[in-house]
């Protein structure tokens, strides 16, 4: 586990601010102790430091993984999001997009969102924003771009998408290997 | 024949002096090569008892076979000195070094085995049907039949016609010339395992992004501060895996261990730049916003319109009807006017 270089860490923080605004400071600055970001095989790890003391006890060949996934850099050095970051992003999303139950199970095999299976969408989402994706019971599902603005989806037809799909918690059973 | 008797008996006795000439034994013996080879097992009684002695003595008899052996050749006098030619060695030596490497390939010869292509033998005189002559391939004779042949130079359809067609021809050679002798000094820096200095790019016409991206790291960190002190351009990217081929890049970035509040101090004024970024006059966002603000007014106003007129048509699009779509058809417009006035207004601030 070795520390993110800045460059990263700064297009770590870019990427969450997409979703969760200035609400990264909190991610940071918590009342619980102190967390941090760590990078093992390009994957960026959200851990207390409580247990990145003992994890650093275990040489860094041996280690697979150790506290939470939040993403990984791609070969093109931009981070990606892992559905397993959703638990610490949901608490603080500033815009969100509510499925209709009918259109719950596309969007977790994976589908980008249409108008039609919009439940509700949070006021003042701007164009490609990051938004949390919520069922209208308040489960979060995933998260994704938003395709349009709020007040566009007004006006959009009902096939048309407006929200792309970036991560949903069926990938816990899809692509189970690959999330680590 | 006392004489002779007395001279028997001294040489017998100066023999006794001396040990017997006669050995017998089965040795190996190669006499060109002045060796003997003793295959007999050794006593290892006597060997243990006195070794020195022993190997001293074995020694002795071994010499001897051999200078038997040379004393049965032919032998010659020159200048008072017994001279026996000795015959080829029978015996192979293995070697003292490896055997040699065959030499490495070059490029060329590389991909010439690898696509089979086998080089075709070219008689050095060809006939000419334009000078009427034989011609040879190369050396002596062949520039003066190639020049009198260039007598004249026909004019691309797309070239300048101001341009010398001869200089481009000699300068083309020589550059060919060149390209061949930097892939042989290449080939022999690869024969040896040399590492060749980078210089840049060698043709920046057909280099992709990504090598002049690769170029500009490089040039940038090749300064006496190793780059230190170069300025960036607003949205500069530094090329990546180039650390190599850099001065002064170490292979391995390692941030100094810090503490655990330090790096959440460093990371706060990290998010702080991230989160200060002003912000850029998004053209889609203003009206996208401007739009919104316009519904929420209408929605409003109908808001208050609504007592005068029917409450049941609930306030989705599709509410209105015919009537309001020529506003509909006209607002785009003014909602860009509008917005170009906020742009600049945004601008003047």
């Amino acid at each position: 586990m070795k520390r993110l270089s800045e460059e990263r860490t700064k297009i770590l923080f870019e990427k969450l601010a997409k979703y969760i605004g200035p609400n990264v400071k909190l991610l940071i600055e918590r009342p619980d102790g102190i967390y941090c970001f760590r990078e093992q095989k390009d994957r960026v790890y959200y851990i207390s430091e409580k247990i990145l003391k003992l994890a650093e006890n275990v040489p860094p060949t041996q280690l697979i993984c150790a506290g939470t996934c939040f993403g990984k850099f791609t070969k093109t050095n931009k981070f990606r999001l892992h559905i397993t970051a959703l638990n610490y992003l949901a608490p603080y999303a500033q815009s969100k997009i509510w499925l209709k139950p009918s259109a719950e199970q596309q969007f977790l095999y994976g589908n980008h969102v249409s108008k039609s299976g919009l439940g509700r969408i949070s006021e003042n989402t701007e164009k490609y924003q990051g938004v949390l994706v919520y069922n209208m019971a308040d489960l979060p599902l995933g998260f994704g771009v938003a395709a349009r603005s709020t007040a566009d989806c007004k006006h959009a037809d009902p096939l048309a998408s407006v929200c792309f799909h970036q991560a949903d918690i069926g990938e816990y059973i899809r692509s189970e290997e690959d999330l680590l | 024949m006392d004489v002779v008797k007395d001279v028997l008996e001294k040489s017998a006795k100066e023999a006794d002096k001396y040990k017997s000439v006669e050995v017998n034994k089965l040795i190996d013996i190669d006499v060109g090569a002045l060796l003997a080879i003793d295959s007999n097992p050794l006593d290892s009684k006597a060997l243990r008892s006195s070794p020195n002695d022993y190997l001293l003595k074995l020694t002795r008899d071994n010499v001897q076979l051999m200078y038997n052996q040379i004393w049965e050749l032919p032998t010659e006098r020159i200048e008072e000195a017994i001279v026996v030619k000795l015959p080829k060695p029978k015996y192979s030596l293995p070697r003292a070094k490896p055997v040699p490497k065959p030499r490495s390939l070059t490029k060329w010869e590389q991909f010439a085995k690898a696509k089979g292509i086998v080089k075709k033998k070219r008689t050095k005189l060809t006939w000419d049907d334009q000078l009427k002559k034989w011609i040879p391939l190369y050396g002596f004779k062949r520039a003066a039949a190639q020049k009198e042949k260039d007598w004249v130079l026909e004019v691309p359809q797309n070239a300048n016609p101001m341009e010398d067609q001869f200089a481009k021809k000699v300068e083309a050679k020589s550059e060919r010339v060149a390209k061949n002798e930097l892939q042989r000094l290449h080939n022999i820096a690869k024969a040896k395992h040399v590492k060749i200095p980078r210089f840049g790019l060698t043709n920046p016409d057909v280099s992709s992004a990504k090598e002049l991206q690769a170029a500009v790291t490089v040039a940038k960190s090749s300064t006496a501060s190793l780059g230190k002190f170069q300025e960036k351009l607003p949205k500069e990217k530094e090329a990546r895996g180039v650390g190599a081929i850099t001065p002064g890049a170490t292979r391995k970035r390692k941030l100094p261990p810090v503490s655990g509040s330090d790096e959440k101090t460093q990371n706060l004024n990290i998010v702080e730049t991230v989160l200060n970024k002003r912000p850029k006059i998004d053209m889609e966002k203003a009206v996208a916003r401007h739009m919104n603000d316009e519904q929420l007014q209408r929605s409003e106003e109908k808001k208050g319109e609504r007592p005068k007129r029917l409450r049941k048509s609930h306030g989705s699009s599709t509410g209105g009807g015919g009537r309001k779509k020529p506003k509909n058809s006209n607002r785009p417009r003014k909602v860009l006017y509008s917005l170009e006035l906020r742009v600049y207004f945004y601008l003047f601030i």
